[in-house]
């Protein structure tokens, strides 16, 4: 007689929710009731939820919940947010997502200039590590108790955090000598550089580039855009294309 | 009617001497054994991979022989984006590559930083190494880079074999 093999073990039988279906937003109200007003309201866009953790110091925590509790096992990443001219200045995105019940969570919290600074949560996930000094690295802000905050993309000793907006496309010059330096980029008229207050991506971010021209090009664009318009009552997307009067 | 045309030394016809002059026929031995120092540090490495393997073969020219060495090479081939963190070690290589020596720079990034004008990206490998040949491209296909080294044999084929001033990094 043929044995039925048993489901393989996912190590989260423990986690009592496991046992029915679960959505993201019965997990989110979950953690709301353990944490209660530690978190804003969850919002929802297309499906996706996201919730703002409104004491970044308390992350490592609601993050040990998610995972121990909740069964939010796999962090997909951590990214930052320079939020420039705004305070805060910084808002750090956890994307968490569980193995078990196939749902996923954002977590947002925001991290003053002043302070840059918020508790890491290697402890929580390990793979917490290189997204962490990846965020320092490209926009300086530290995570306290990370074990290893070295730079992972830039070298030790580069002076700038190139992701944070003060900071110029071209890139600053530095020079540590012997291991490496760096100058600012020539973008004047570069092929691949943007033009300011065009009034469409076509105008803004135009593929070829002749400086001589580019205001005559630039001219060129907007006037097949207006014949566009005027021959089918629109410059953009689909829908009827319908002769011109 | 004559059908074929013989091409080369024909012992026959000329005995078993040669006349020539010695640093001609020494570049000549050079120029046809370039061994490169593949120096792949973005796409562009796939399409030397391309020239070294069967289909393109760039051991008609001589230069088969991949020397994942500095110290066993005549000519770097910079291959792709050169960042400010790899500069240093390129140059590194390069003058660790024993005298003469030429460099290759393949593609738009290692001529010029190509489409990468940012923080990151060094604005040419001609900033930190002397480089012979310029090849074209985004990549530039095998055959671009084999043109390029057909320049660089005829630029070596003209270099003086002795005495010959040592190049200076810019």
């Amino acid at each position: 007689m043929r044995r039925i093999k048993s489901r393989p073990k996912t190590g989260l039988e423990h986690v009592s929710i496991l046992k029915h279906a679960m959505t993201a937003l019965e997990l989110v109200q979950e953690l709301k009731a353990r944490f209660g007003s530690l978190l804003a309201e969850p919002s929802e866009f297309r499906g996706e939820i996201t919730l703002n953790v409104l004491d970044a110091e308390q992350i490592t925590k609601v993050c040990a919940f998610a995972k121990k509790e909740l069964g939010f096992d796999f962090l997909v990443d951590i990214s930052s947010v320079d939020n420039y001219g705004d305070d805060p200045r910084f808002t750090v995105v956890y994307e968490l997502y569980g193995y078990g019940h196939r749902c996923h969570l954002r977590l947002k919290t925001d991290v003053s200039e002043e302070k840059a600074e918020l508790p890491t949560v290697t402890s929580v996930w390990k793979t917490a590590d290189w997204h962490e000094r990846e965020i320092y690295d490209m926009m300086g802000i530290r995570f306290r108790g990370h074990t290893d905050l070295r730079r992972i993309l830039m070298w030790e000793g580069y002076p700038y955090f190139p992701l944070r907006k003060d900071f110029p496309l071209a890139g600053k010059a530095s020079e540590i000598p012997d291991v490496a330096f760096t100058e600012p980029a020539p973008l004047e008229g570069g092929p691949f550089v943007t033009i300011a207050g065009g009034n469409d991506t076509i105008a803004r971010e135009p593929r070829v580039r002749i400086p001589e021209t580019d205001a005559l090009e630039m001219n060129a664009r907007l006037e097949r855009r207006l014949d566009i318009k005027a021959a089918h009552g629109r410059a953009y997307g689909p829908g009827p294309i319908e002769p011109k009067q | 009617m004559q059908t074929r045309t013989e091409i080369g030394y024909n012992s026959k016809i000329e005995g078993d001497v040669i006349h020539t002059r010695l640093d001609a026929a020494l570049s000549w031995f050079r120029k046809n054994s370039l061994w490169p120092m593949p120096m792949g540090l973005a796409c562009c490495a796939i399409e030397l991979m391309a020239a070294g393997a069967s289909r393109f073969d760039i051991s008609r020219f001589g230069s088969e022989v991949m020397r994942f060495s500095p110290r066993q090479s005549d000519v770097m081939i910079v291959a792709g984006t050169v960042t400010y963190k790899m500069a240093m070690a390129v140059r590194r290589i390069y003058e660790q590559m024993p005298e003469p020596k030429w460099v290759i720079a393949m593609g738009a990034c290692a001529s010029t930083g190509g489409m990468y004008r940012s923080y990151a990206v060094l604005q040419g490998v001609d900033h930190i190494i002397p480089v012979d040949v310029y090849i074209a491209g985004c990549p530039p296909r095998p055959e671009a880079l084999l043109d390029g080294l057909l320049k660089l044999q005829a630029k070596v084929a003209k270099e003086p074999f002795a005495g010959a001033p040592n190049k200076v990094a810019a």
